[in-house]
């Protein structure tokens, strides 16, 4: 409870500065191993047994434990009331959960991946997301839209979209993305209980492999979900980065520190409401920015992140921001051609080594 | 055997000799009768509007296979398909399929795209508001019935000035209900306060039967700092929290599945009530209808779908927009039940959503009704309809078939209403209406701080930030800033 005390206090207060090791967080002796499947199911069972105002729905969700076996044990727990196994049709499920919280029920409403989201987005961005405000506060939405989200491997275009930058221009939703497994128990509880649409935009490749975290911190929520997360200190540029990409920068940074490149990752966590402070702060710090991103370049989270940059902190950067991003085209499926249309880890080493003018090739090779 | 259908017409041949057969549509005597019922005086033109449906040719060879006939439970309502169905026919052996048993029958049949006779339509008052004889009904008390047609009056007059007042250049935009009345405001009478409404955006009638004024009208089609929404809506998007109604939405038929889900929700929380929501007969062609009633039917929702067949979806005619013998028969489709009735009948209406209300709560079910009503208005104020509809079919409905003056000959013929309280109303009703658009638009615009609230629960700096960048830069040019938005 002292986390949501936290978390609203935090809405009130303006730019300040974190510090990296965040000394308000609660703390645990145990270092704990939870992968991210179980992190989710964890932060789902919780807030079910806590507030009975809380489902899940979704196609697979019951019988079958959820597609990607993040609901298991729910159905036997709950019972078919609370987690509720629906016929194939998102605009159906979604437009029935927003009417669920409408009334005042909190659901969870799980699409098989954000890609078939799209046959339901008129009721997460004109329903969901604009009520509160065209009802003047008298229809609240405590909803939560979550799933996998971006490439998984060998799943082609229509299974591999990443609709973060979809769901953050748009006003009226929060859009979250963990990266790890305690980004992802922590977030997810924040998610359920706030009282605002939520979008919770999960890794699709972790539904394949086997993504195993330490667990640092067992806070039941964490104080708030809005920070950026520094998942690296460095001095030299500053990488930006959410979901899978976290650690793929992370891996870059390994990289470059042989090289003596000191870099700083931060893991944004949250894309709406976008963490400025920090990734200013940050810039302000390195005076050099490459962001990273597995989505479509244009119209992307990196290009928000550039311009907000460019308005806060135009003085401070010694080179211009280099963005890294998917390829422009739909995913394709052959194995080869989609490793080169999705960053890699040498993409986002050679970006932060042009942004310290070190002499690189700008191709792909 | 394998029948080859090649004409229509020759099916009633084939059917007298083979029995159980599902039941042929006889196009000629259907279409037009209904638009004959329709418009008695344009009857050409509108028949010319029917697509020439007569020849479909079902020829179809397809290698032998079994034709599975299902069973329909037979509930209280009547089942059309059971009577044309013979256990004659049957083999002995069934089918064990998931859902239940399904007999075998070795002639292949299909069932036909619609039934010999339309879904009958309920009504109890004639077109001169006379009860029917034998007609079902228990009588609703002088008080009933006099508020019903008081508000049915006063929303008819409510009509007509805003209407009048958006073509004055005084409000940007309008929605009519005219002709709707009896459904607006029986439906409305019909149900309880606890019952929660997902209105479309022509059921006005319903905030006003529960007490929204005339002033609270006013006030959201002006966009003052009185209207509920905070100005942010354009005029006619009601709502009210207090008063059970949920915020008018412009996407079409997104109601519906909400509506089943905030059914869901009363039906956890055990209350009792149930969720009423409304569409046209335009919106039913919305994959949110069909997903919102199959799945009412599945969750088994307390939820009643009203859809108010007009006639038109904007210029589109009912001919143009399905090919189903209206929306009741899609409800066995669903596994709903339904029930067609006259939507101009005040009384009818009434009953229906009684009975409707008292199933859905107490069995705990989703029930679809249809109210067969017609569009007198224009679309909205942005449209002319004379442009794609005769101007005489218009009047012979405004006139001839109107639910207000019907439900009056009713109420006067039971002696609680007179020529004099109609002109008391009336004039009351005008000054009332008149007074409340004079006050609305003088009333000041919401304040500055509303262009960003309610974004979020709570505001997020960027907008917070944007807001005081906002003042500085109205102070710094107060010149360029209009002078009525109080700061």
């Amino acid at each position: 409870m002292l986390g949501i005390i936290r978390q609203k206090a935090f809405a009130q207060s303006l730019q300040r500065i974190r510090p990296a090791t965040s000394a308000w967080r609660g703390y645990s002796s145990a270092a704990k191993e939870m992968t991210v499947r179980e992190a989710l199911n964890s932060a789902l069972d919780e807030e079910m047994s806590a507030d009975p105002k809380v489902f899940l729905m979704g196609e697979e969700v019951g019988e079958y434990q959820g597609a990607y076996k993040i609901s298991k044990g729910l159905l036997e727990k709950y019972g078919p009331e609370r987690v509720l196994d629906t016929p194939i049709t998102e605009a159906g499920f979604t437009g029935i959960g927003v009417g669920a919280a409408y009334y005042g029920l909190k659901p969870v409403v799980e699409f098989m991946t954000f890609n078939f989201s799209m046959q339901a987005i008129d009721h997460i961005i004109n329903s969901a997301a604009k009520s509160n405000y065209m009802s003047a506060g008298q229809i609240s939405v405590p909803i939560v839209f979550r799933g996998p989200n971006g490439a998984a491997a060998g799943v082609g275009a229509q299974h591999s979209h990443c609709y973060a930058s979809w769901y953050a221009s748009c006003p009226g939703l929060k859009v979250l993305a963990p990266y790890s497994s305690e980004d992802a128990r922590g977030l997810l509880k924040a998610a359920i209980r706030h009282p605002d649409p939520v979008v919770f935009l999960e890794m699709s490749y972790y539904m394949v492999s086997h993504f195993l975290f330490q667990l640092k911190y067992l806070t039941p929520v964490f104080a708030s979900y809005r920070k950026g997360q520094h998942e690296r200190e460095g001095k030299d540029v500053t990488i930006t980065a959410f979901s899978k990409m976290v650690g793929y920068a992370l891996k870059a940074a390994e990289i470059l520190a042989k090289e003596g490149i000191s870099a700083e990752v931060i893991n944004l966590r949250s894309i709406r409401p976008l963490d400025r402070p920090t990734i200013n702060a940050s810039v302000r710090k390195t005076n050099r920015l490459v962001t990273v991103e597995e989505g479509f370049p244009q119209h992307g989270v990196g290009a928000e992140i550039c311009a907000s940059v460019i308005e806060d902190s135009f003085g401070y950067l010694d080179a211009p921001v280099e963005r890294i991003a998917g390829a422009d085209v739909p995913m394709p499926y052959a194995a080869n051609l989609e490793r080169m249309a999705v960053p890699q880890v040498e993409d986002i080493a050679r970006a932060a080594k042009r942004a310290c003018y070190r002499s690189v090739p700008m191709a792909a090779v | 055997m394998a029948i080859w259908f090649t004409r229509s017409r020759t099916i009633t041949y084939y059917l007298k000799r083979k029995m159980g057969f599902m039941g042929i549509l006889n196009q000629d005597s259907c279409s037009n009768s209904y638009f004959e019922s329709i418009s008695s005086s344009s009857s050409s033109s509108s028949s010319s509007r029917i697509p020439d449906v007569k020849n479909s040719s079902i020829s179809r060879y397809s290698s032998a296979f079994t034709f599975l006939v299902h069973r329909f439970k037979s509930t209280k309502t009547s089942g059309q398909l059971d009577q044309f169905y013979s256990s004659d026919d049957e083999n002995s052996q069934a089918l064990d399929f998931p859902g239940g048993k399904v007999a075998y029958i070795s002639e292949m049949r299909f069932i036909s795209e619609s039934n010999d006779k339309r879904i009958p339509c309920y009504r109890l008052l004639d077109d001169n508001g006379e009860l029917i004889e034998d007609s079902d009904i228990d009588q609703i008390s002088k008080e009933v019935a006099v508020k019903m047609y008081s508000e049915m009056v006063t929303l008819q007059m409510m009509d007509t000035i805003f209407y009048e007042a958006q073509r004055q250049g005084r409000i940007s935009f309008y929605v009519t209900s005219v002709g709707e009345e009896a459904t607006n405001i029986a439906s409305a009478a019909a149900l309880a306060a606890d019952d929660v409404v997902l209105p479309q955006y022509r059921e006005p009638g319903v905030l006003l039967w529960r007490g929204f004024t005339l002033e609270e009208f006013a006030n959201q089609c002006f966009g003052n700092k009185a209207d509920y929404g905070k100005g942010r809506q354009m005029p006619i998007h009601y709502g009210s929290k207090k008063l059970n109604y949920f915020t008018v939405s412009s996407p079409i038929a997104t109601q519906l599945p909400q509506a089943v889900g905030a059914a869901y929700s009363l039906k956890m929380d055990k209350k009792d009530a149930c969720v009423v929501t409304y569409i046209g007969d335009g919106g039913t062609s919305e994959g949110d209808f069909h997903a919102a009633l199959n799945f009412a039917a599945v969750m088994e929702a307390p939820v009643i779908f009203i859809c108010r067949n007009n006639g038109w979806a904007i210029s589109t005619h009912i001919t143009e927009q399905f090919r189903s013998d209206g929306i009741a028969v899609k409800g066995q489709a669903y596994g709903i039940q339904s029930i067609r009735v006259d939507g101009n009948d005040a009384l009818a209406v009434y009953r229906t959503i009684r009975a409707a209300r008292e199933i859905a709560i107490s069995e705990q079910r989703p029930i679809l009704v249809e109210a067969l009503t017609y569009r007198v208005g224009h679309h909205s104020t942005s449209d002319d309809s004379t442009k794609y509809r005769p101007a005489d079919e218009i009047e012979y409905w405004k006139m001839a078939r109107n639910p207000v003056n019907r439900f009056r000959k009713w109420v006067e013929r039971n002696g609680w209403w007179s020529e004099k309280e109609e002109s008391e109303l009336r004039s009351s009703i005008r000054k009332q209406l008149l007074q409340a658009i004079q006050v609305a638009e003088k009333t000041e615009k919401p304040a500055l701080g509303n262009l960003f609230s309610d974004v979020y629960d709570l505001p997020p700096s960027n907008l917070r930030e944007q807001e005081k960048q906002l003042r500085e830069t109205i102070n710094r040019h107060p010149q360029d800033y209009p002078s009525d938005v109080p700061m």
